[in-house]
C-alpha cells in the first residue's frame, strides 16, 4: 500500500488525457517548490553528496527528517539546476504525499509512479534522474524502519 | 567567460549565434526563434519572448513509426509557426542545447539550412538575467513549402553503419561511458528506450556529447578545444567520413552539429536508430 495522498494522485493523474493539461498541472506544483526547499539551518551548498540523487542532471538532493512521530519523515529537497522544474515538481508531490506519511507506505512506493506522473514519453535522462528522486524517499524510509526494527 | 563566438576559429561560426544577437533581433521579423526541450515544463513555464516551441515528442517525430515528420508534416509545422523557407531560424534550448541541435538537424533533413543555435542555451540566457515571459506568441500563418526530406545526406540507417563499420570507418559513440561499455541498458519501467544488449557498435569511440560544452555556461569549445577532444585525442581529421550515435539520436545530433559546423567535416551524419535499434538487432556486431 502507498500513502493515501499518491493513490488518489494516481488516480487523479489517470484521467488526465490532455498532455498541456498535466503539463500546467506539473507547473504549478514546481511553482510552489520554495515550500519544500530543505532550510538553511538544516543544510546549505555546498551540499553533503549522501544527499545528492543519483542520475539526476537537475542537481537535486533530498533530506529526510525527524517528524512529530517516529512512525513518519518529513522530507525536504533542494534542485541546483533552475531548469529542472520536473524535479522541482516531483519534489513537491513527495513532500505532499510522503510527509508524515506511515513509513511503510511510504518505502512501498515504486519507482514508476514518474511514468504515470509525467508520462510516458520522458525521456530517459529525465526519468532516471525522477526515478532517484522516488528512491532517494523510499530508501529514507526503509532505512528508518530499519533502526526502528533494530531498536525493537 | 567564452570567447566572442567570431574568435573561436569555427569553420562555419555563421551556425551560432550569441545571446547578445538574439536579444537584439526578438523583434526582427525575418528570425523565428525556436525552444527545444527535453523537459517539457521549461518552455510552458518561461521562454524568450516571442520564442515559438517545438517538442521533439509531438513536433518531430511521426506518431505511428519510428521515423521523423514527413514532407506535409514539416510544411504544417512550419506554417503554423509563421515561418517561412527565407527566415532564419534559432533553436535554443535546455541541456546546453543537445534538443536544440537535435531539432536543427531533423530541419537539415528538410534543407532548411538557415537555421542556427544560440550558443548557450537557455541556461546561458537565464545566467545573464534575460528577460522570459510566459506569453505565447501567436504568428499569422505561413505557406511553407518544403523539399522531400533527404534521408541520405545527414542520415544514416542500419544498413549504413553495417557498411560503415565493415569498411572501418570512424564512429562516435556519444553516450555515458556506462552505456558505452554495457553496463546501463535503459530505465527500469521504460522500455521503448531499451535495448536487449549493451555495449557499442565495433570500433566506435567513446566521445560522451557533453565534453564538447563548457560546463559553467553550456557554451560550445573553441575550435581549438573541440580539436583537442577529436582530433588529437580520438584522432579524426576532417576528412573522416563519420557516424555519430547514441541511444536515440538526440545526443549525437550535438556531436553531429560540433564536428559538421564547428570543425566543418563534410561527411558526418547521425544515426538516429542509435542503440535502442543497434542493442535490438539480431546478428549485428557488438563490442563491450
Amino acid at each position: 500500500m502507498i500513502p493515501s495522498k499518491l493513490d488518489e494522485l494516481l488516480e487523479d493523474f489517470s484521467f488526465i488525457t490532455d498532455r498541456n493539461e498535466r503539463i500546467a498541472w506539473l507547473i504549478d506544483a514546481a511553482d510552489r517548490f520554495d515550500e519544500v526547499r530543505v532550510p538553511p539551518e538544516v543544510a546549505a551548498p555546498p551540499y553533503d553528496e549522501a544527499h545528492r540523487v543519483p542520475a539526476c542532471e537537475s542537481d537535486a538532493f533530498v533530506w529526510a527528517l525527524p517528524a512529530d512521530s517516529k512512525d513518519t519523515l518529513n522530507f525536504r529537497f533542494d534542485v541546483l539546476n533552475p531548469q529542472g522544474l520536473s524535479a522541482m515538481a516531483l519534489a513537491v508531490i513527495l513532500n505532499d504525499c510522503c510527509s508524515g506519511a506511515p513509513l511503510q507506505q511510504v518505502a512501498a512506493i515504486p519507482q514508476d509512479i514518474v511514468l504515470a506522473i509525467f508520462g510516458r514519453e520522458v525521456s530517459m535522462g529525465k526519468g532516471q534522474g525522477l526515478m532517484g528522486l522516488v528512491t532517494m524517499v523510499t530508501h529514507a524510509a526503509h532505512e528508518q524502519l530499519g533502526s526502528q526494527s533494530a531498536e525493537a | 567567460m567564452s570567447q566572442n563566438i567570431e574568435d573561436r576559429g569555427y569553420v562555419h561560426p555563421g551556425k551560432l549565434v550569441s545571446t547578445e544577437w538574439v536579444a537584439e533581433h526578438l523583434d526582427d521579423p525575418e528570425v523565428r526563434i525556436v525552444e527545444s526541450n527535453e523537459d517539457p515544463l521549461l518552455y510552458p513555464s518561461s521562454h524568450l519572448p516571442g520564442a515559438v516551441q517545438i517538442d521533439w515528442t509531438v513536433d518531430l517525430n511521426d506518431q505511428l513509426r519510428r521515423d521523423y515528420l514527413d514532407q506535409s508534416g514539416f510544411e504544417d509545422l512550419m506554417s503554423r509557426n509563421g515561418i517561412t523557407r527565407d527566415m532564419t531560424v534559432v533553436f535554443y534550448g535546455d541541456r546546453s542545447n543537445w534538443w536544440a541541435c537535435y531539432a536543427l538537424w531533423v530541419f537539415q533533413l528538410f534543407g532548411h539550412d538557415n537555421a542556427r543555435v544560440m550558443d548557450g542555451g537557455r541556461k546561458k540566457w537565464e545566467l545573464e538575467g534575460r528577460e522570459l515571459v510566459r506569453e505565447v506568441p501567436v504568428y499569422a500563418q505561413s505557406d511553407y513549402r518544403a523539399p522531400t526530406r533527404d534521408d541520405q545526406s545527414q542520415r544514416a540507417f542500419r544498413e549504413d553503419v553495417l557498411v560503415h563499420v565493415e569498411a572501418g570507418k570512424r564512429m562516435v559513440d556519444v553516450r555515458s561511458p556506462e552505456e558505452f561499455s554495457g553496463e546501463l541498458l535503459h530505465m527500469p519501467g521504460s522500455p521503448q528506450e531499451g535495448a536487449l544488449r549493451g555495449g557499442h557498435i565495433p570500433g566506435a569511440n567513446s566521445v560522451p556529447w557533453s565534453r564538447a560544452t563548457n560546463p559553467e555556461d553550456g557554451t560550445f569549445l573553441s575550435a581549438a578545444g573541440l580539436r583537442a577532444i577529436y582530433e588529437e585525442e580520438q584522432g579524426l581529421s576532417p576528412e573522416d567520413d563519420v557516424i555519430t550515435y547514441c541511444r536515440i539520436g538526440e545526443r549525437s545530433s550535438h556531436t553531429w552539429f560540433a564536428l559538421k559546423y564547428l570543425l566543418g567535416y563534410d561527411q558526418v551524419r547521425n544515426y538516429d536508430g542509435s542503440w535502442t535499434e543497434w542493442g535490438n538487432l539480431v546478428n549485428v556486431p557488438i563490442e563491450r
